[in-house]
């Protein structure tokens, strides 16, 4: 029973991990940068849900959807703001400029949004799994996660758009020559980015509250994720999500939470120290 | 123009801007999950003082609120107490809802002989600091009393037998820890287990299995209004629901919101409610807080009311603490504390409440146990 709540547990925030962490891989896929505010979009992304959903009363769909709307534009503007001034440079202020700008992000809902944390009303119901009581919440949110990871995954390897966008990682001059819009699949793909992450928020807002700093400690999670499933595989980032999610809740459970963070993350530098591309991650070849 | 260069400065070295006024300093959360329990802080000042002002002040001086906000962080703290001691040179200063703020604050003010008193944070060491010269006082519950009282009340309305511990990992939670363990250890008893959970933690539902399967039957909680509702929304998912005996951090902010339909399950101490029959100083403070506060209409909306009790109280017996000072030098104001007899309060009638032994006002019998029905912190049974 302890193990089994465990692991229902470490699945639903292992997909939260696993979702952010997939947006770390998306613009790195495409650009080498990533936002390091990825805390500052998931945030985002439950604040505009809750704004809709409670304060203008409008249904839970078409809230979610314009808030994830919201979210990809958000990330649009930060690579337009953030990223593309510095890497047109050579400069890596980008590192500096992404974080800076998640503070102005949650600083500005501090004062719009207010300094209370509130509560986003709760899918209600539950099923018993192996004499479990689960939350239909906690079953929907891997069930998102892995589906979203699915459709990058289909997005990337089948549609054209998607394929253009990974040409833009392996050469971008020849992207240009081939008439592939660098700009725009960079910008796209920090949308996308933002987009995984407002989704992480809309979920996983229910189960905790709402608040301007509620992704920092997710954001910081989910960048050790992606590290650890090796940023250059997308499987790898949400398998690396799941299993960092589950790793937590089992030494919850099994051994106590003083021991929770200091554990988890000690494996996970154990992890890279023995492999030093991630889990799942290819060494790049750079050409000299 | 030389003629009226002087003057002025011979009229503001006369009078100088303030010289009539007492600085009250005051160091809370006013930004913030405890942003509501700052408020209530301010509030309970807030009207004690227009009440002492309105009766001609204290030493002939009328009395000034100055507020800075900690934003719940010690660092932040410890910096605003200093410039309020320092260069607003505030006659006492009273702190706010965390103890990790005012354990911080707790060996300046002993150092430098100035006064601080607590209206909220309930951590044991802030009065019982091992300071030689102690010059911390407290008009609040303490840890270690509201751990007797929470073990006492279990036993006897949940018949409890077996609880186990859910703390915020903080000293705060630390606090009681060793607070709980103490008073079950009174009683020849042991927790059913003790857990631990991070105030940003999603999933508190592992912690808690690990007391279930440990055959805990009711659960003592200890966490701000946020971390406790996460602890409530835990719960319900695990379909578990034991009884809930609960320090006073729920009393903080939007609990009934944030912990969703089972809220009321949780069953926490409070020094005060405004609801029910109240005494002659009851009723003046409930109509004195109506009437500068637009947003109260009742005693529903006097939340969280420990805030503005406790600070009501305190304010008026630091003034009688400076009036039997005869000044607002630290060390005479601090033994003005001690020279205090009778006092008809809010929580009750303080007689002697203060002793070089013993800086905390409030004890066991003052308490009163509560649960949230419907936004609104109502005695424990009591229907609207």
């Amino acid at each position: 029973m302890l193990v089994t709540s465990a692991l229902i547990s470490g699945l639903a925030l292992g997909s939260m991990y696993g979702l952010l962490a997939l947006g770390f891989y998306v613009t790195y896929a495409v650009s080498s940068t990533v936002n390091f505010a990825q805390g500052s979009s998931m945030m985002l992304g439950a604040v505009f849900a809750y704004t809709l959903a409670v304060t203008f009363g409008w249904p839970f769909i078409p809230a979610a959807l314009l808030a994830l709307f919201l979210c990809a534009l958000y990330g649009m503007l930060v690579e337009a703001v953030a990223v593309r001034p510095f890497v047109r440079r050579g400069s890596s202020a980008w590192l500096m400029a992404t974080v800076a700008l998640g503070i102005v992000a949650d600083n500005t809902v501090l004062f719009t949004f207010g300094k209370e944390p509130r509560g986003f009303p709760t899918l209600q119901g539950s099923v018993q799994i192996a004499g479990i009581n689960v939350s239909w919440l906690q079953i929907a949110i891997p069930v998102v996660g892995l589906a979203l990871a699915a459709g990058l995954h289909f997005f990337s390897r089948k549609t054209s758009l998607g394929k253009a966008m990974l040409a833009v990682v392996q050469n971008p001059d020849a992207a240009r020559l081939m008439g592939i819009n660098v700009p725009l699949a960079i910008s796209l793909a920090y949308a996308a980015s933002t987009l995984f992450a407002g989704a992480a928020g809309i979920m996983i807002a229910p189960l905790f509250n709402v608040h301007s700093d509620m992704g920092t400690l997710f954001g910081l999670k989910a960048f050790a994720v992606a590290i650890l499933g090796g940023i250059t595989s997308a499987w790898g980032v949400m398998l690396a999500g799941l299993i960092f999610g589950l790793t937590e809740a089992l030494i919850t459970a099994l051994l106590g939470s003083g021991y929770t963070q200091i554990l988890s993350f000690a494996l996970v530098i154990v992890a890279l120290a023995l492999m030093p591309n991630g889990l799942f991650g290819r060494a790049e070849v750079k050409k000299v | 123009m030389l003629r009226f260069v002087l003057l002025a400065a011979a009229l503001l070295t006369a009078v100088p801007l303030h010289a009539q006024t007492i600085k009250i300093g005051l160091v809370t959360a006013l930004s913030g999950q405890s942003a509501r329990a700052g408020e209530a802080i301010t509030r309970g000042l807030q009207v004690a003082i227009d009440e002492i002002n309105a009766k001609g002040g204290v030493l002939g001086r009328k009395l000034e609120l100055v507020r800075r906000d900690d934003e719940a962080t010690p660092a932040k703290g410890v910096i605003a107490a200093r410039e309020l001691l320092f260069k607003e040179k505030v006659a006492v200063l009273f702190g706010g809802l965390d103890t990790p703020v005012s354990l911080a604050i707790v060996p300046i003010v002993n150092e430098n002989k100035m006064v601080f008193v607590g209206p909220w944070a309930a951590g044991t060491p802030i009065t019982k600091n091992g300071a030689k010269d102690n010059y911390v006082f407290r008009v609040s519950a303490v840890d270690e009393i509201v751990n007797k009282a929470m073990l006492t009340y279990s036993q006897k309305t949940f018949n409890a037998k077996n609880c186990g511990m859910i703390l915020v990992n903080n000293p705060w939670g630390e606090s009681n820890e060793k607070g709980l363990t103490a008073a079950l250890a009174a009683k020849n008893m042991k927790a059913a287990g003790i857990e631990k959970f991070e105030g940003n933690d999603v999933d508190v539902v592992p912690q808690l299995t690990r007391l279930k399967n440990a055959g805990a039957d009711c659960l003592f909680l200890v966490g701000n209004v946020g971390p406790s509702a996460q602890v409530v929304k835990s719960l319900d998912r695990m379909g578990w629901k034991p009884p809930i005996v609960s320090h006073w951090g729920p009393a903080g902010g939007r609990f009934t919101e944030l912990a969703g339909p089972s809220a009321p399950s949780v069953h926490f101490v409070q020094t005060y409610s405004f609801f029910g029959k109240q005494s002659p100083v009851g009723e003046k403070v409930l109509k004195a807080l109506m009437a500068k506060y637009p947003d109260i209409k009742g005693a529903g909306d006097v939340t969280p009311a420990v805030g503005v009790a406790n600070a009501y109280d305190a304010m008026m017996l630091t003034a009688m603490a400076i009036q039997n000072a005869g000044s607002t030098d630290g060390p005479k104001v601090r033994d003005g504390y001690y020279k205090i007899g009778k006092y008809e309060g809010l929580i009750k009638t303080y007689n002697k409440p203060f002793t070089p032994e013993n800086h905390d006002a409030v004890n066991e019998n003052d308490y009163v146990w509560t649960q949230f029905i419907d936004n609104q912190i109502l005695p424990v049974g009591m229907k609207k």
